[in-house]
Order: C-alpha cells, then sequence, then structure tokens
C-alpha cells in the first residue's frame, strides 16, 4: 500500500487492519483536509462536470455524453424512484439522482488507480448524508400527515390485534425514526469499508509474498493473492454500484413512506 | 500509510464531525447544481421528446385518417363519375337513336313526295300528250279522209299506195315529232 511497506514488513507478514482507513491531513493545519476529504470534493466536482457535459444543453435528439447521462438518468428514475414515487418520481429525481451519482462516484474511487480509496469507507459521508435523508423525511412526514398522525401511522400500522401494539408501538418507533435511517448509513459504509479491507488483504498477500519475501513455499500464495485482487475488484465494481442502487432507491422508498403512510 | 497505527484506530463507526461537514458541503454543492439546473433541463429535455414523439405519432395517425378519407372520397367520386358517364352514354345513344329514326322518317317523307311530285307530273304529261294527240289524230283522220275521198277511187292498187304514203308520212312526222 505504500513505500514504507517493505522497509517495516522485511520479515513478516502484517494483515493490513483499520489502520487502511486513517488518512493525516494534507496540508499541515487543516486536519479535516485529508485524502477522503479531497476526493469527496472531487467526486461532487466529478458529478457536476459530467451532468453539465451532459445535460447543460440538451438536445432533443441526444448525442455523446447526454445519451450516458440519460441512460444513467432513466435508470435512477426507472429503477429508484419509480417504483417507490410513481408519479412524484420527477419531484424527486433531482435529489435521488445527486444521491445516485455522488454515492457511486465516491464508491468508485475505491477502485480508480491510485486512489484506490471508496470515501463511502469514511462513516461520516454516508452518515451526514442519511442524517439529511432522516431530516427530509420527517419533515414530510409531519407536514403530510401532521405530528401525531406521522408518529400514529408510525407506531400503529392497521390490522393487528389491539394487545400487540404494546410491542408493536416501540418496536416501529425504533426501527422506523431511528434505526433504519442508521443502517442507511452503516449498510453503505460498511460494504465500502469490508470491501477495501478484503481488497488491501490480497494485494498485501500478493505484494508480501512475491515481492518482499519470494519464496518456493509462499509464491503459489502470492500468486493467489493476485488473482484474488483482480477477481474481488471486478466483484467490488459491482458492489460499489450496487451500494450506490440501494441507497438511492431506500432514499425513494423512505419519501414515499413519508408523502404517503398507507404504503 | 502507517500500518503500526492500526491498533490505535478511533472506531470506525463514530463519524468525524469535520468530515460529515466536507462530506455535507461536497452534496450540497452537488445537489445545487444537479438540483437547480442541469436535472431540471434533462426533465425538460425528455418531456419534450415524449411529447414530440407523441406529437408525431398522432400527426402520423391523423396523416393516415386523412388519406383514407381522400382515397375514400376520390373512390366515391370515380364510381360517380364512371355512373354519369354510362348514363350520358346511354343518353347519347337513346337521342341518336332517336336522330336516325327522324332523319328516316323525313328521308322517306321526301322520297315520297317526289314519287308523288313526279306521277303528278307524268300525269299531267300525259294528259297533256292525250289532249295533244286528240287533235292530231282528229287532223290527220280529217286529213286522211279528204284525202281518201278526193282521190278517185280507181282500183285498189292506188288506193293502196295512197294509205301507204300516208303511213310513210305519219312515219317521218312522227320521228320530227315526239310522241306519247
Amino acid at each position: 500500500m505504500s513505500a514504507a511497506l517493505p522497509l517495516l514488513a522485511a520479515e513478516e507478514f502484517h494483515t493490513p487492519g483499520l489502520g487502511l482507513f486513517d488518512w493525516p491531513p494534507l496540508v499541515e493545519g487543516a486536519s479535516w483536509f485529508n485524502k477522503p476529504a479531497l476526493f469527496a470534493l472531487i467526486a461532487a466536482l466529478v458529478v457536476i462536470v459530467f451532468c453539465y457535459a451532459a445535460f447543460s444543453r440538451p438536445k432533443l435528439v441526444p448525442r455523446g455524453v447526454q445519451n450516458v447521462g440519460e441512460l444513467a438518468y432513466e435508470f435512477v428514475r426507472e429503477q429508484c424512484a419509480r417504483p417507490f414515487l410513481g408519479k412524484d418520481s420527477d419531484r424527486w429525481m433531482p435529489l435521488i439522482f445527486s444521491l445516485f451519482l455522488f454515492v457511486w462516484i465516491a464508491n468508485l474511487f475505491g477502485s480508480v488507480i491510485f486512489v484506490q480509496f471508496p470515501v463511502m469507507s469514511r462513516i461520516g459521508y454516508p452518515a451526514v448524508l442519511a442524517i439529511g435523508i432522516w431530516a427530509l423525511t420527517t419533515y414530510l412526514g409531519m407536514k403530510h400527515q401532521g405530528v401525531v398522525g406521522y408518529f400514529k401511522h408510525m407506531m400503529f400500522p392497521p390490522g393487528l390485534p389491539g394487545w400487540i401494539y404494546t410491542l408493536v408501538a416501540p418496536i416501529e418507533l425504533l426501527s422506523t425514526f431511528i434505526l433504519r435511517h442508521v443502517t442507511h448509513a452503516v449498510r453503505l459504509f460498511a460494504t465500502m469499508m469490508a470491501g477495501h479491507l478484503i481488497i488491501a488483504l490480497f494485494s498485501e498477500v500478493g505484494w508480501h509474498f512475491l515481492f518482499v519475501q519470494l519464496t518456493p513455499l509462499g509464491a503459489p500464495l502470492g500468486v493467489l493473492g493476485v488473482v484474488m485482487t483482480i477477481l474481488l475488484t471486478a466483484f467490488e465494481l459491482f458492489i460499489q454500484a450496487l451500494q450506490a442502487y440501494v441507497f438511492a432507491m431506500l432514499t425513494a422508498m423512505f419519501i414515499n413512506g413519508a408523502l404517503h403512510p398507507e404504503h | 500509510m502507517d500500518l503500526l497505527a492500526a491498533p490505535e484506530a478511533q472506531n470506525p463507526l463514530l463519524p468525524e464531525l469535520a468530515e460529515m461537514v466536507v462530506g455535507g458541503f461536497a452534496f450540497l454543492f452537488v445537489l445545487f447544481f444537479l438540483g437547480r439546473i442541469l436535472v431540471p433541463r434533462i426533465q425538460k429535455a425528455l418531456a419534450e421528446r415524449t411529447e414530440a414523439i407523441e406529437g408525431g405519432l398522432k400527426k402520423a395517425a391523423d396523416a393516415q385518417e386523412e388519406a383514407q378519407r381522400a382515397l375514400q372520397e376520390y373512390r366515391e367520386q370515380l364510381a360517380e363519375a364512371r355512373h354519369e358517364a354510362a348514363r350520358l352514354r346511354e343518353e347519347a345513344r337513346e337521342q341518336g337513336a332517336q336522330i336516325k329514326a327522324e332523319l328516316r322518317e323525313e328521308a322517306q317523307a321526301e322520297a315520297r313526295r317526289l314519287i308523288e311530285a313526279a306521277h303528278a307530273q307524268i300525269e299531267a304529261d300525259r294528259q297533256l300528250a292525250f289532249a295533244q294527240l286528240r287533235t292530231e289524230i282528229g287532223r290527220l283522220s280529217t286529213d286522211l279522209a279528204s284525202r281518201i275521198v278526193g282521190e278517185s277511187l280507181e282500183d285498189e292498187a292506188r288506193q293502196r299506195r295512197i294509205v301507204d304514203r300516208f303511213l310513210e308520212e305519219l312515219e317521218t312526222s312522227s320521228d320530227a315529232q315526239a310522241v306519247r
């Protein structure tokens, strides 16, 4: 993972750990400005530049980047927004599409060579998005159902025998009001973190047993590490897109739940 | 990166405020440009495209219908024209036949008239000739009688010569003067 590695681990293999996710400031004095922060900003920039290229002057007959942009837009609209929001899709597509692209590009940095760090593997980034969505859905729910109605619909789903509500109500409150938003962030964070860790582990294995300490016994292990790194990188590309899709889709689901409680 | 720092790494589940601020800022940045400017544009373009396609389809359907209607109209007109032509032809034929019949009638009448006129003429001529002949015969008869009476009726031979001469004269005069 870095030039210091061969010196430190000349003799012994060290499993990469959570230290992978700790980044020193890039500029002395600005402690917030580390590698994840830099790439979070770059991800935002990439998304904006791409969308500007695609959508700034949209043509009726699309050409070039606009085709790609429309492909992404229509994918998000048809797969994330429409199944939940239906006719309200267009109203919420700006948010959902932004979320999808931002999360996906931030994830994608995990597989971009020389960057190789998924921004969303730092809990802060998914957390702030999830908190924003929590605030939005709570606001929407209270606006559309009233403050009391919002909690009533949340805690007392219709069609259950009376006594069971003593059990259901607190569980639903905790689950719907808090936990689903926590898992919304943690799901994204954890998959990105685990993916990054496991790729780091296999590339470390490849590096250590093929370059640092090449032995007849260790070499096959090193080859395995390289092969696994390649395969898992391909898998990780899929997971990155999948998690962005899930994040956007769940957002659409939460918004719809706030707008139309019967669902 | 410092691998030795791994054991002291902070709990990865606790978000740092700084990165939440950075992440929030980055996302709001994205949301502003995409949500305010770019996504509405593509939504507008997509809506316009849908409308254009639907409009185009509708226009095509309308044109098809219009063409169908025009075709139907032309067919009706053609049938009508054919009918009309047949009717005119029939009428013309009838008129032609009638004219022909009239002409024939007229010609026949004319012919009859001519024949009648000819008959009348012939009758008149005959009457005239008859009248002339009658005077001529009377005159000749008296002439002949006077000659016969005037000449001595000595012999039959002489009498005979007289009659012959008379007949010869009669013949020559009939050559000069046509008597019908």
